[in-house]
């Protein structure tokens, strides 16, 4: 296992999702994202457990450009993943963070 | 005239040496019906050290009888054969080489002998002639590698020796024709003798030996695919490809490779396809071999012919009800033959896609890795512009004139299309800057690195990051670019020039899912027509008959 936190700039979300708690969860097969509302509107919050090592950099970019794709500000995600492609995290970070936007409207 | 012209020219020599192997092939069968467990003997007998042989052994049905029996013969009598066939596929066939029966090969695919072959290549153990693709094989067995003896595969035969070959007819004309016609000799393992023919796939007077093997012979469901394994990257990553290709260019006669990409494709025509009104606009006409993953798109009514290279199993009552669809014979069953498909790949159909496992920064494409001699098959044909072609359609033309400009003749160009995810299992990288097809060439001694696709013939890339369209790049530079701008997270993708990129996605070279409309959030299962074997048999009315090894009820 390997855990590594990452704070990352973005937009504040524009919608109004709920003020605390679990606001959306996206999983199949090797992937499980958890999306909850922080604080902080500033800037996205992504704990990160994979199962594989020695992948940080694909992380970081991944992360990156999810949060420059997004206004994920004041969104904290909890991602827990068994092998999943850059692809598949990518599809299923836009995924969670559609379903919390879509729900606050 | 010089003196060696003096004595008589013999015009027959093949015709003779055809007689004397029938000859001493009379005192161990007297009819052209082998018992079986003369079969040793008969093989002794008719093959000459030295001889040309084809095992009939495509990547779907095996002459596997013959080869176990071909393994039991006398080392010392039948030695330094030469093997000319489309797959080395049955551990029988590269045990002849390891038993040092076989002094060289020359062969289209090894896929499941890959690693063994390798080995044995590396080992000086066998020369490799070349890798041929289908089409190419069987050129070369009219031309200088025409087999002496051919030992091949049919459901069954009647007492003139009369062979039928049901759906799986496959590779079997081509081999006979050129052996029967050249003083060869050709031997059929059937599975089962009868008295009359549903119908004659090869004529008795070009078949010399005939035996009902103990067992069946095997065939491989090479071309199913359970629709439960498809993912959402695929399911994206096909509706790229119907949305930013097929519909972009009206694509109606099309191939399409094996694979789970290619399979969620089918599965979206019925869906996905049908909403965008593309239903009688895209996908009518295929070169297809009968895969079950086409049964939705075929009972909506979206598909109107399909030209099989050979059959599937579990396919044959579902073909032999649709002979509006399939090849179908007066018999009521398909008809099947590789080389006129391959030729309708190559000729006549305006796109191909099919996936790969690499892809270098010209746009090469291989499925070469390092310990494995995989070959190629038919891929290389239908991927690659026919430039023998004559006839336009506008998606031909379309293409022509993105790649060619504006020059002075008309031509067109055939769409060539690999759909790849950026990186595969255990993250290996899709893009790479070297193919291990180098080292492969370097390790096995062979004048051509193992290439599928050539950069030169692909025109488009599909990943799970759009489309790049290289048929508009125009240097190198632009090029190397727009393969790098869908290469995801991979170190190629990485080491972008993002300006350049954003220049060609602004110029349409380059298009994500998003400027093609499409919403990355409908990218779900829910989209696939069937999502289990079982909807596929559901969706045949029962006429599917899936192998065991697909049920899982």
């Amino acid at each position: 296992m390997e855990k590594f936190t990452l704070k990352l700039p973005s937009p504040a979300a524009s919608q109004e999702i709920k003020s605390s708690g679990i606001c959306g969860v996206v999983s199949s097969g090797n992937l499980e994202i958890l999306v909850e509302s922080t604080s902080n509107k500033e800037s996205c919050t992504v704990v990160v457990n994979t199962s594989a090592h020695g992948f940080r950099d694909i992380w970081e970019a991944v992360l990156h450009d999810f949060a420059l794709r997004h206004s994920a500000g004041g969104l904290g995600f909890t991602i827990n993943d068994a092998g999943a492609t850059p692809a598949v995290v990518s599809l299923r970070l836009d995924q969670a963070f559609e379903i919390c936007c879509d729900e606050a409207k | 005239m010089t003196a060696a012209d003096s004595s008589p020219k013999s015009w027959n020599r093949l015709e003779c040496s055809r007689a004397e192997r029938l000859l001493r092939a009379q005192s161990i069968s007297r009819g052209r019906l082998v018992p079986p467990d003369k079969i040793v003997q008969l093989l002794e007998a008719v093959i000459e050290p030295g001889d040309r042989v084809c095992i009939e052994g495509n990547n779907q049905k095996q002459a596997d009888f013959l080869a176990r029996s071909l393994v039991k013969t006398d080392p010392s009598r039948l030695r330094d054969l030469h093997l000319v066939q489309s797959v080395l596929a049955l551990p029988e066939h590269i045990d002849l080489i390891e038993r040092g029966q076989v002094s060289r090969i020359d062969f289209s695919f090894s896929g499941p002998q890959a690693a063994r072959l390798a080995r044995l290549v590396e080992n000086n153990k066998i020369t490799i002639g070349a890798i041929h693709t289908y089409l190419e094989l069987f050129a070369r067995y009219f031309v200088d590698l025409t087999p002496r003896v051919a030992l091949i595969a049919a459901q069954a035969a009647d007492h003139e020796g009369n062979l039928y070959t049901g759906p799986n007819t496959e590779d079997s004309p081509a081999i006979v024709e050129a052996t029967a016609f050249k003083g060869g000799i050709v031997i059929a393992q059937v599975n089962q003798i009868v008295d009359k023919l549903p119908r004659v796939d090869i004529p008795a007077d070009w078949v010399n030996f005939v035996v009902k093997a103990p067992t069946p012979h095997y065939i491989e469901p090479l071309f199913t695919r359970d629709p439960a394994q498809i993912t959402e990257i695929q399911v994206l990553m096909g509706m790229i490809a119907i949305k930013g290709l097929y519909a972009e260019y009206g694509i109606t006669r099309l191939n399409h490779g094996i694979g789970f990409d290619t399979a969620a494709i089918e599965l979206l025509l019925p869906t996905y396809a049908a909403d965008l009104g593309l239903k009688g606009k895209i996908c009518t006409h295929w070169a297809l071999n009968p895969h079950p993953t086409l049964i939705p798109a075929i009972e909506a009514g979206f598909v109107q012919s399909v030209h099989s290279f050979g059959s599937e199993v579990g396919m044959e009552r579902y073909t032999a009800a649709r002979p509006d669809i399939f090849f179908v014979g007066a018999d009521g069953s398909m008809r099947s033959n590789r080389a006129f498909s391959q030729a309708a790949g190559h000729y006549a159909c305006d796109l191909f896609i099919g996936s790969t496992l690499q892809i270098d920064l010209q746009g090469n494409s291989s499925t070469a890795t390092k310990g494995r001699i995989a070959g190629f098959g038919g891929a290389p044909n239908m991927g690659a512009d026919a430039r023998g072609r004559r006839h336009a359609s506008p998606a031909w033309l379309r293409a022509g004139r993105e790649g060619r400009g504006n020059i002075a003749m008309p031509r067109g160009q055939k769409l060539v299309v690999q759909t790849v995810e950026t990186f595969r299992e255990h993250m290996h990288p899709t893009f790479v800057e070297r193919l291990d097809a180098w080292e492969l060439a370097e390790t096995a001694n062979m004048e051509l690195p193992p290439v599928m696709i050539y950069g030169e013939d692909m025109t488009h890339i599909i990943t799970e990051e759009g489309i790049a369209n290289l048929l508009l790049c125009r240097t190198p530079e632009e090029r190397e670019q727009a393969i790098r701008g869908v290469a995801g997270y991979t170190p190629v993708g990485m080491a972008r020039d993002a300006r350049m990129v954003e220049n060609l996605r602004d110029r349409g070279i380059i298009r994500r899912p998003e400027d093609l409309g499409i919403r990355k959030r409908d990218a779900t299962r829910d989209l696939l027509a069937a999502r289990s074997i079982r909807d596929l048999v559901h969706a045949s009315g029962g006429l599917y008959e899936p192998p065991k090894q697909f049920r899982n009820w």
